[in-house]
């Protein structure tokens, strides 16, 4: 993918087909791409590869691409909260101060469809090609482009597509993978949080002490966590 | 069309902490009561059960258990010169919905309220002299000392099961509880909850420094527990799912842990979910209310009629239903004059944070929501003011209550918001760092205010609560001076880097900082500034009592929930004994 990272993965590896093989994500062939119900192909392609920067892979371990926050985003935007649930929507319209909040008309999937739409028009008009295509440093440069203006993406400031894109990265590298994201927990073995868990009664009075279980996600944890206690009666 | 119900004794508007406090005293004393819940009825079982309920993003993040912004929200400027836009999302504050409210998603941090708070003016002229509070500001006394609430105090806490450790008990004072504090009848109801290892760290910092740390009282209880009620609690599990989330342990204090069962099974007592309440009604002279318009879960418009209205929503929401219902006479910022949205004040928080090496694992998923180690040394008027400059203080304290990494991923300033730089920043520094909570409090000012705002409305049609406010520049002075001290802290807990700065001006509605909104209502001893006497009773509607945290003229440092239980107390036994002896206003205006 990108050339430090490739560095920092073959120096000193004895075996380079080792080295690949245990570098997910980090060269091609890419991972096939999964079923999209929201996402048409030119935005899925441009998402993949915008997440893959914003998280790459390195040798801390797998990005937002391998923690397949694209199928997070697809279902975020393609259900209620893309289609504005818990969003106040009555105008009249007007811009505010920053402090004020988000006071656009879009709905989070129009807003980043609005967005993507004229990102890959934008790249298509300059004889650019597509975001995916790009090289690293020219992703990152163009990222960071929108992040720092409001350039216009179809009504939608850049910088507020930018933060958008950026939060929902982040939600989707750390949330619970029933969400679609955060495949195999590869975002809390990262830091070592360990998930759904529920009880520290025995250990948080242990100081400093280096807790490493595997994380234990919604999905695995079937039925109730288990309760130290029995539950207290209840007429 | 509106269907019109049967007259009932009283009618409590919503069903939280105040509602479930004020409806058990009240059928107690033999009363038919009606609680109105626009909320949805949920209890620990099953509602609450895991392993569902440890989901950070449906709860923590798209905050499932607030109020619903689409439906309803509130406007929001910094100035009378700015103009008001809806807060089209939670960010800055959480008001709860659903039976229980806020209570239910709360993180269970019981301080009480000090004297110095309750009669703030007069102490500070007292000590300072009348020249000493900025002209702007126009804090009151309550009308109600420390020592008059103190029974009520008492009460509350052993509903709740409070585990901490008294610092004052009957003026004697007791090292390693709050010293500060008021002297209180006899000893928390169950000992502190454990010390995790960053309060730990915390405690040595400040004790090396002389100040004087204590356990953080805490509603996450320490150890199994029943209350006067029957009711009982366990011991908490320290999950990291507390704030922002409701208990599957029964381990939290809450209305369904403590009292909402017993409230339920009695046989005076009636209690209609989905009902949302539009106005209060009153008669023609307005000095008497007949009961609520509310429009019930089938949308249809229904009036309840009582004898007795008690409106216990959230600060916000009094404060809003009041102006809908054109009880009290509204507050202009340009007069002066008038009372209803007066005294709107918040907090005025700020974080430190200490980045340790990797060799000391803070393990920040190992924490409840109030556990911790605080300091009261500045908070309040416990240091003096007379060099400073300002009034008021905040506590400081390492009470982290989580580490879901959605909200929690420290990285030191300087590191850029994404990339590989950013990534290997959150590895390296998620198990290795303390936060130090600087937790302050907030004058009220002149132009600082509540009302309804002339453009935007809710789902019913109705007025948005129209929010004007910016941080009074006495609260950025505290912030500045109490941040420093918390720094320095931070400096002697033994990390590498400690980062943090104070808060600064402009407030932010889209940052998270605390759902503790204060005032519009406030209570006090003039009618002429305040909303409802010391017995929280309307001086315009003598059957109407107005209970929550608009009550307060100004907000304390601390967390508000233990004092608003005790002036739920308190208020329900001046009806008690009081009220319905005799109906009518319990002081004359």
């Amino acid at each position: 993918m990108e050339k430090m990272s490739r560095r920092s993965f073959f120096k000193g590896a004895g075996a380079v087909a080792a080295a690949v093989a245990v570098a997910p994500g980090c060269e091609r062939p890419a991972p096939p791409r999964p079923p999209y119900s929201f996402f048409n192909a030119d935005e899925a392609s441009f998402v993949e590869a915008a997440v893959a920067r914003l998280i790459p892979a390195d040798e801390t371990g797998p990005g937002a691409l391998e923690a397949a926050v694209p199928t997070y985003l697809d279902r975020q935007l393609g259900g209620a909260w893309g289609g504005g649930e818990r969003l106040y929507r009555s105008g009249p319209w007007q811009p505010g101060k920053p402090e004020q909040g988000y006071q656009l008309r879009f709905t989070p999937a129009e807003l980043f469809r609005a967005a993507m739409r004229a990102i890959i028009e934008d790249l298509r008009a300059t004889n650019r090609g597509s975001f995916a295509k790009l090289p690293a440093e020219d992703q990152d440069a163009y990222l960071r482009t929108l992040e720092r203006e409001s350039k216009d993406l179809g009504g939608v400031p850049s910088n507020i597509f930018f933060g958008s894109l950026l939060e929902m990265t982040i939600e989707g590298f750390f949330s619970d993978p029933v969400h679609g994201g955060n495949k195999d927990m590869v975002g809390w073995k990262l830091i070592g949080f360990p998930g759904a868990y529920a009880n520290y009664y025995e250990l948080v009075d242990q100081h400093g002490i280096a807790f490493k279980p595997p994380p234990m996600s919604l999905a695995q944890s079937a039925g109730d966590h288990a309760h130290p206690e029995p539950a207290p009666k209840r007429n | 069309m509106t269907t019109t119900r049967r007259e009932v004794d009283a009618v409590l508007i919503g069903v939280g902490l105040v509602g479930t406090v004020l409806g058990r005293e009240l059928t107690r004393a033999g009363l038919t009561v009606v609680g109105l819940e626009r909320g949805r009825p949920r209890d620990t079982v099953p509602d609450f059960q895991g392993p569902k309920m440890h989901d950070e993003l449906r709860y923590a993040t798209r905050l499932e258990l607030m109020q619903d912004t689409a439906q309803e929200t509130l406007t929001f400027r910094h100035t009378v010169r700015d103009t008001a836009l809806p807060m089209r999302r939670w960010a800055s504050f959480l008001p709860g919905t659903g039976l229980g409210g806020s209570l239910v998603h709360w993180n269970g941090q019981t301080f009480r309220y000090q004297e110095d708070d309750f009669r703030q003016r007069s102490r500070l002229v007292e000590r300072y002299g009348r020249g000493f509070i900025p002209a702007d500001v126009t804090i009151r006394d309550w009308g109600v000392s420390a020592a008059e609430l103190e029974p009520h105090f008492d009460r509350f806490e052993y509903l709740l099961g409070v585990s901490g450790k008294a610092g004052n008990l009957n003026g004697r004072k007791i090292p390693g509880g709050n010293v500060f504090e008021d002297p209180r009848s006899r000893e928390y109801p169950t000992p502190p909850q454990k010390e995790p290892y960053g309060s730990a760290i915390f405690r040595k910092a400040a004790e090396d420094l002389g100040y004087h740390p204590y356990p953080q009282p805490s509603c996450n209880l320490s150890q199994p527990y029943t209350n006067p009620e029957g009711l009982s609690l366990r011991t908490c599990t320290f999950c990291g799912y507390c704030e922002r989330f409701a208990c599957e342990h029964f381990a939290k204090s809450s209305p369904q842990t403590v009292l909402l069962p017993v409230l339920l099974n009695d046989r005076n007592f009636e209690l209609r979910t989905g009902c949302r309440v539009l106005r209060i009604n009153v008669d023609q002279s307005r000095t008497v209310a007949t009961g609520v318009t509310y429009v019930d879960a089938q949308g249809q418009e229904v009036e309840q009629r009582a004898r007795l209205v008690i409106l216990g929503a959230y600060a916000l929401n009094n404060v809003r239903l009041l102006l809908l219902s054109q009880i009290g006479r509204p507050y202009d910022p340009t007069t002066g004059r008038g009372v209803v949205g007066s005294n709107y004040a918040y907090q005025t928080m700020s974080y430190p944070q200490v980045f340790y090496d990797e060799s000391v694992n803070i393990n920040p998923f190992m924490r409840s929501g109030a556990n911790g180690t605080v300091i009261s040394d500045f908070a309040s008027d416990n240091f003096d003011h007379g060099p400073l400059g300002f009034i008021g203080g905040a506590y400081i304290g390492e009470i982290m209550t989580n580490g879901r990494p959605i909200g929690f991923h420290p990285v030191p300033p300087g590191t850029p918001a994404w990339g590989a730089a950013w990534k290997k920043a959150v590895v390296r520094h998620y198990n290795h760092t303390s936060t130090i909570n600087v937790h302050g409090g907030s004058v009220a000012t002149r132009q600082n205010y509540l009302d309804l705002d002339p453009t935007y409305k809710d789902a019913w049609g109705q007025p948005l609560l129209r929010m004007t406010f910016d941080f009074p520049e006495n609260d950025i002075k505290m912030s500045a001076y109490v941040t420093r001290k918390a720094i320095e802290i931070g400096e002697a807990m033994g990390g590498r880097l400690v980062a943090g700065s104070p808060r600064k001006g402009p407030y932010d509605i889209t940052e998270y900082q605390t759902t503790h909104n204060s005032g519009g209502t406030i209570m006090g001893t003039d009618p002429s500034t305040s909303v409802v006497n010391r017995y929280l009773q309307s001086w315009d509607v003598s059957n109407l009592f107005v209970i929550g945290a608009s009550n307060y003229p100004q907000n304390a440092c601390y967390n508000p929930t233990d004092t608003l239980g005790a002036l739920a107390y308190w208020s329900a036994d001046a009806i008690v004994t009081k009220y319905l002896k005799s109906p009518g206003p319990l002081i004359r205006r």
